[in-house]
């Protein structure tokens, strides 16, 4: 009798231990979804995985003449202004690889983004976009464009994008291209490159 | 019998290297642009430098050649005229007097081999036609021909693409257009065309089969094309405008189905010509950007963008004052902030005939460098709106019971009376400046720059160098440099001038 209940726990304490070895190794086992995907930047306490959209970015070219569009992962919004709030925080914060530069002053942030009927999209961003703006013409036309085309490429709603900062019409970033009217998409900065 | 061969081998290679020592290569012949047609001038490339053989210049320009032997140099006569030159110099004696060559004049084998700098410099000193080497589009024009230089840019890509060519000097131009493309005639004998572009809409500008033709094929997405052609003395400028062949359509509804694709139009006359026509140059307003609290750009050792900015206007101001007469109003005469406005109620207020702006550059690119000319380029809107206030202008009754047409174009849009002169002044502001200086590789941009589109005479924004750039910061600072920035001006600025009065002489 005895020995059957020693025999009885040996088993049941076996199949526990086999249990635990289980759920350890699927716990530190790669998620089952996309395993070729790069590491999507998603916070580890949110096991489930965000939907993303794939919006074009626009970059400083090697040649400081133009803007070199890339393809970036976005998170997927619920709505067309969320979505635009989300291209352009992408816009504003992503780092290309090198020899590729942001065209955007460092610490820019988007204070609001909205869509008029008329199909107007306003970007308000932070004074540092002015305070931080290292000058020049061309420069300057970089980062008004990069913003632009941001919006219009991925936005089909945006038909011309008008920047604010600091919650108003600004007559220009650092002195040259005029921002008191919505802009619209500028392709001939654009120069298509095999960076993605 | 060995040592018979060995020796012989010995003399054959010593002959090889010395020959071979001058490292010689054939280069991409010029080509020689006369009356009786064009004809190539083979040349060759020996330690970088291009150089042409006497030889050939002797048969293709008809001169004399002759070796001295003694003197160990050689004789180009013509007609009685002669130039000396001796091997190893980098001179040559024309009629007495010394001009200097790029590169030695060289002795290979029997031939004697001159830069190709010795055909403008030398040999146009003793001979009885114009000869003119141009080398970026590597052509020799002889004698009286009309070649025109032919310059081509996508001012944008579109849709709708809009094209510029610019032929300078201005000769008649006819347009034509046909299915998938348009023919550029110009009356001249050929063009001076060094290369094809393309962009947008417009596939490619290329010349024509023709020497005095160019061709603009279109893309298949392209509607009917449109070309303006402005013709003054100095320029002739054709803007091609190309729509998208969806948007074309129902936005230009073609009322007679036996009408052809929309001919090319003569540019209609202006009525305000004849008005501004009498009124001669008397004020030029020169803008030195930023300043105060606004520093510009600023360079890795310090150096700012509003005082290079006030140190080049001044001297400008000097050469225009001093040798045009005219009077100069800089927008800011010492280091305080100015709003943009300002600056253009400056130009406004004092009736001036041009504007320009004096920048310096600044990239995130260290490498980048050169300078670059802005002008205006107004949005789709801001066109419309210019569109829609000139079609609808109010008439007022004048004495006499005539009526007086305003034109109601807002004011920080009055740029766009002007945006047709602007271009032509950018275009001989770049001419100029690239004379003197270096220039970017994208050297003219039409762009919605704040100053300019308030300004209501012609205007362009000048970004001198990029301060960026530190061999370009280094040259900057000198005198040297903005005397010759302020010098290039100033030259474009007479240039423009002169075409200015010319043109708007009824």
């Amino acid at each position: 009798m005895s020995l059957r209940v020693w025999w009885l726990a040996f088993v049941g304490g076996l199949a526990v231990l086999v249990l635990i070895a289980i759920s350890i190794a699927r716990m530190y086992a790669p998620p089952r979804t996309a395993p070729e995907e790069a590491p999507v930047a998603s916070a580890p306490t949110t096991p489930k995985e965000t939907a993303h959209i794939t919006a074009t970015l626009f970059f400083g070219a090697p040649d400081g003449q133009s803007l070199a569009p890339m393809r970036r992962d976005v998170p997927l919004a619920d709505s067309v202004v969320e979505q635009g709030r989300q291209i352009v925080t992408a816009q504003l914060t992503e780092i290309p690889p090198a020899p590729y530069v942001s065209v955007i002053p460092a610490g820019t942030m988007l204070r609001a983004f909205y869509v008029t009927d008329r199909g107007d999209a306003f970007v308000d961003l932070s004074s540092d976009v002015v305070k931080g703006h290292p000058g020049g013409s061309l420069n300057e036309l970089l980062t008004v464009y990069a913003i632009v085309n941001a919006v219009s490429a991925n936005l089909p709603v945006a038909k011309r994008v008008q920047i604010l900062v600091d919650g108003k019409e600004a007559d220009t970033i650092a002195g040259h291209v005029d921002l008191r009217r919505p802009l619209t998409r500028n392709d001939s900065l654009v120069r298509e490159t095999d960076e993605k | 019998m060995p040592l018979r061969t060995f020796v012989v081998a010995i003399i054959i290679l010593a002959f090889v290297a010395n020959t071979g020592g001058q490292d010689l290569t054939q280069a991409t012949p010029l080509i020689m642009v006369s009356r009786e047609g064009r004809r190539p001038i083979p040349t060759m490339v020996q330690g970088g430098r291009e150089v042409v053989a006497l030889d050939d210049v002797a048969g293709l320009f008809r001169v004399t050649v002759k070796e001295d032997t003694l003197a160990g140099g050689v004789t180009v006569s013509y007609r009685g005229r002669t130039i000396v030159a001796s091997a190893n110099r980098p001179m040559a004696s024309v009629e007495g007097r010394v001009v200097s060559l790029p590169s030695p004049v060289i002795r290979v084998g029997n031939r004697w081999l001159v830069p190709i700098e010795f055909l403008s410099v030398a040999l146009a000193s003793i001979y009885d036609q114009r000869i003119e080497l141009r080398r970026a589009s590597r052509l020799v024009v002889v004698g009286d021909v009309r070649l025109p230089r032919v310059t081509t840019n996508i001012d944008f890509a579109g849709p709708p693409t809009r094209a510029s060519i610019e032929i300078s000097p201005a000769a008649a131009v006819t347009v034509n257009t046909e299915p998938g493309r348009m023919l550029v005639r110009v009356d001249a004998d050929a063009l001076d065309f060094p290369s094809a572009t393309g962009g947008g809409l417009v596939q490619l500008i290329r010349q024509g089969e023709q020497p005095n033709q160019l061709v603009v094929t279109l893309a298949d997405a392209a509607g009917a094309p449109r070309a303006t052609v402005t013709t003054a003395n100095n320029v002739a400028r054709i803007l091609i405008e190309v729509p998208a062949a969806v948007a074309a359509e129902p936005a230009t509804p073609n009322p007679d189905p036996r009408a052809p694709t929309p001919e090319p139009r003569a540019p209609e006359p202006d009525p305000r010509a004849s008005i501004i026509a009498t009124r001669a140059w008397q004020t030029i307003v020169i803008d030195p950007g930023h300043g105060g609290d606004d520093v510009g750009v600023r360079g890795a050792k310090g150096i700012e963008e509003k005082q290079l900015t006030l140190d080049i206007a001044r001297r400008l101001r000097g050469m225009i004052e001093n040798r045009l007469g005219l009077r100069v109003i800089l927008t800011r005469e010492d280091d305080r902030t100015l709003g943009l406005d300002d600056r253009a109620a400056v130009a406004n207020n004092g009736k001036a005939n041009l504007l320009i702006s004096l920048h310096v550059n600044g990239s995130r690119v260290p490498e980048q460098s050169g300078a670059e000319i802005f002008h205006l380029q107004l949005d789709r809107e801001s066109a419309e709106v210019v569109r829609v206030a000139t079609a609808e202008g109010a008439s007022l009754p004048t004495l006499g019971g005539g009526v007086r047409r305003l034109d109601l174009i807002p004011w920080d849009l009055a740029q766009a009376r002007h945006l047709d002169e602007s271009s032509v002044l950018a275009s001989v502001l770049q001419e100029e400046l690239r004379r003197q200086v270096p220039m970017s590789t994208h050297p003219v941009r039409e762009a919605p720059m704040r100053l300019l589109a308030a300004a209501n005479m012609p205007a362009a924004l000048v970004e001198v160098a990029y301060l960026t750039n530190p061999q370009q910061e280094a040259r900057l600072n000198t005198d040297d440099f903005k005397t010759t920035v302020a010098q290039a001006v100033f030259s474009a600025i007479v240039r423009f001038r002169a075409w200015s009065e010319e043109s708007q002489t009824p």
